[in-house]
């Protein structure tokens, strides 16, 4: 029993948060808002080149070959630096698909362009009832009843939703399942698809601790800088205690997802029951800190102007990625009220 | 990163639990806070330690088994799964014992680890006077040195278990024309000493688990105080740093309580409001928040690193907690929550007392409000106001 980050694994944490502080910037995610694509491949490429993209891609097929333990930082480190890029879809959940596909001359050629950061892949399964992406995706992962497609961007048809969150790129996506497009049928196909669903629900949880972070982050710095009554506002106990407050719920999320991070990487058996946990949990935390951050910042963090807004934008938007709070929670439910007789019985 | 436990983990776990399934007494001991509750407690102590359970992470030679601290969360679980009796002495054993460890000489040591352990020498804590509260730091029962003796004067309160203990850990002011959190020593005083008068306070649920102490010109050996003379701001920190953090409210505690409120929602469940089985999940997602997050923080410790502010968020989180998951109980209770054991169905046993006892928990070992301070302080960086 050893429940901590190795070293080498920490390293790897500040060298992507060093990257996305040169390249994601609050400007440059303040830009996105104003573009078309949320996509910018610059910034894609420098995660590439990092390992981050190809992090679980087999070593043969020019990834790193790690699992989700060393992707968990990471991604905290996405959620931080609001990232807009389908980093969780493609790097989290599309790689582990396609490497475990029988259908490796269609998969190989997409996992070594992924880890190259040469391309996107959408997921759209439940239940996510849109396809975040799907704009600037090469490839898109679509459920049809049992099976799993891959298909390319040249045969759906988008409709773009636009979001509270600007930097999301949300569609509805119409296609046409056809026999070659079929990656995956039957049972394996519903195994796939599970383990997606847990691995979006692990990397949004993920994202979502590090948004909690940045938004307390946000906070203390204005309560440090602001003053009235001639004094910091941070020195006030009223104020003292909100960000006090979101700050043991974020410290008491963390370890939570971390462990739904193991359980993904070790396949145990309580994977789908620890991820979910950790989306709840994280989740809750993203969300306390949000209001807490607002209202610390008052009337200016009402505004347009300050970034604060894009975080808390962020907070929500990923709170109804793959799966809402209440989805998780019955998840949750069914696991833990019905494992009473059997732990008993061990 | 490796969340199995050993080969020699798991066996470590079954000598726990084989042990005490042998020895846990069948039915529940009287409360504590009683006479009759308070003598079979310390026979419990015995058990315990005759068996060599008493306190496994201390060293072999105070009567311990020298585990580590994983050892120790993994014999916390079967300790409150099998629903063994309340820790009597846990003011020695989980606070003043850490304490010695650090900070005492090799006599003192010697003198008092075994005993306690043993739970031939029961302790309280002497910190809070009538006006020093939360500000601990206003202290004013003064330690005058005569000879080779302090001689205490002054008023402690909210003293836990003094009522029936034997010892009190004090901290008092040794240099008169000290203030705040200097000038002030750490004592251990025997509860007999002439001089010392304890008047038990009846608690929220009617017994006397605290009391007020009134020390009259009481004489006790320098050879009692716990490291340097005005040296015992610091060292009551280190004690309020085991107080908060993972030593006396060790997850499994809760873990237990959250698996006892899943049986609850078994037997009452059924017709309830459904907006009390997320708080029945919740109980079991926070109490495994709080267990990950021990495991973290032992972890952490056994790599070398060192527990400090942080041991306030996890205060507040069990506190809360606690309050939280008994509240959740009393609710599916219904009418039967208020009902004393007299008159209580069955599966009502423990959850009214222990609602009340939750109720401590944000008040006990720092206010809340304190910790939140200590927090926003020294964890997120604010000004002091």
């Amino acid at each position: 029993m050893h429940f901590a980050f190795t070293e080498e694994q920490l390293r790897f944490r500040d060298s992507v948060r060093g990257v996305l502080e040169r390249t994601c910037a609050p400007a440059a995610v303040r830009q996105v808002w104003d573009q078309e694509h949320a996509h910018d491949p610059g910034r894609w490429r420098a995660l590439a080149e990092l390992g981050l993209l190809g992090l679980l891609v087999p070593e043969g097929a020019g990834g790193l070959g790690l699992d989700e333990i060393a992707a968990i930082l990471p991604l905290e480190e996405t959620g931080r630096a609001a990232l807009p890029e389908a980093v969780v879809d493609t790097a989290l959940i599309a790689v582990p698909l396609l490497a475990a596909v029988t259908e490796r001359a269609l998969a190989d050629p997409w996992l070594e362009r992924i880890a190259a950061g040469e391309s996107v892949v959408a997921v759209g399964f439940p239940p996510n009832p849109w396809v975040s992406h799907a704009d600037v995706a090469d490839l898109l992962l679509l459920a049809d009843g049992d099976a799993i497609h891959a298909v390319p961007r040249a045969h759906v048809r988008l409709e773009r939703l636009p979001h509270l969150d600007g930097a999301q790129r949300l569609f509805r996506v119409a296609w046409t399942p056809a026999d070659r497009t079929r990656l995956a049928a039957g049972a394996q196909a519903r195994r796939l698809r599970a383990a997606a669903i847990d691995r979006g629900t692990l990397g949004t949880a993920a994202q979502l601790l590090g948004v909690a972070a940045r938004l307390i982050e946000e906070a203390v710095r204005y309560a440090r800088q602001r003053q009235q009554f001639g004094r910091a506002i941070g020195s006030f106990q009223a104020v003292k205690h909100m960000l006090a407050n979101a700050q043991v719920r974020l410290e008491f999320a963390r370890p939570v997802v971390y462990r739904a991070a193991y359980a993904a990487a070790r396949e145990a058996a309580n994977r789908g029951r620890d991820a979910s946990h950790a989306k709840i949990a994280a989740a809750d935390a993203a969300a306390f800190a949000a209001r807490t951050a607002l209202q610390v910042h008052g009337a200016i963090g009402y505004t347009w102007e300050v970034d604060l807004h894009m975080w808390m934008k962020r907070a929500w938007a990923l709170e109804t990625a793959w799966g809402t709070s209440s989805w998780h929670r019955a998840r949750v439910a069914a696991a833990v009220l019905q494992s009473e007789s059997r732990e008993e019985a061990s | 990163m490796d969340l199995t436990f050993t080969p020699a983990q798991e066996a470590f776990r079954a000598e726990v639990r084989a042990w005490l399934d042998a020895h846990v007494p069948r039915t529940p001991l009287p409360s504590m806070d009683t006479a009759e509750g308070f003598r079979r407690h310390c026979e419990w102590e015995r058990t315990l330690h005759d068996g060599g359970w008493a306190m496994v992470s201390w060293p072999v030679e105070y009567g311990g088994r020298g585990c580590n601290l994983i050892e120790w969360l993994i014999f916390e679980e079967e300790y409150w799964a099998a629903e063994a009796p309340g820790r009597v002495n846990q003011n020695g054993i989980f606070l003043l014992g850490p304490t010695l460890m650090e900070f005492g000489t090799p006599e003192q040591k010697a003198r008092y680890l075994p005993k306690m352990a043993r739970g031939e020498e029961v302790w309280a804590q002497g910190w809070s006077e009538p006006n020093a509260g939360s500000d601990m730091a206003a202290i004013r029962t003064s330690a005058r040195l005569d000879g080779d003796h302090y001689v205490l004067n002054g008023q402690k309160t909210w003293c836990s278990r003094a009522a029936f203990a034997d010892w009190i850990f004090c901290l008092v002011r040794t240099d008169p024309t000290s203030e705040r959190h200097k000038g002030l020593s750490f004592i251990l005083m025997p509860l007999d000493t002439p001089g010392v008068r304890v008047r038990p306070i009846p608690q929220l649920d009617g017994e006397t688990g605290f009391a007020e102490v009134f020390f009259d010109d009481a004489r006790v050996p320098r050879a009692n105080r716990l490291g340097e003379e005005h040296q015992g701001w610091k060292i009551a920190m280190a004690t309020a740093g085991f107080e908060r953090g993972l030593m006396l409210r060790s997850p499994a505690r809760f873990q237990a309580t959250a698996r006892r409120l899943r049986r609850l929602w078994e037997a009452r469940g059924a017709g309830a409001d459904p907006a009390l089985r997320d708080l029945v999940v919740r109980a079991w997602m926070d109490a495994e928040a709080y267990s990950l997050a021990t495991y973290a923080t032992a972890s952490r410790l056994l790599a070398g690193g060192a527990i400090g502010a942080e041991a306030s968020l996890g205060k507040i989180f069990w506190s809360e907690m606690d309050v939280r998951m008994h509240e959740t109980a009393l609710a599916l209770l219904g009418s039967d929550a208020g009902l004393l054991p007299a008159a209580a169905p069955p599966e009502a046993a423990g959850w009214l007392d222990g609602f009340l006892f939750s109720l401590a928990g944000p008040i006990y070992a720092g206010t809340n409000e304190i910790q939140r301070n200590v927090i926003a302080e020294r964890v997120l960086g604010l000004p002091r106001d």
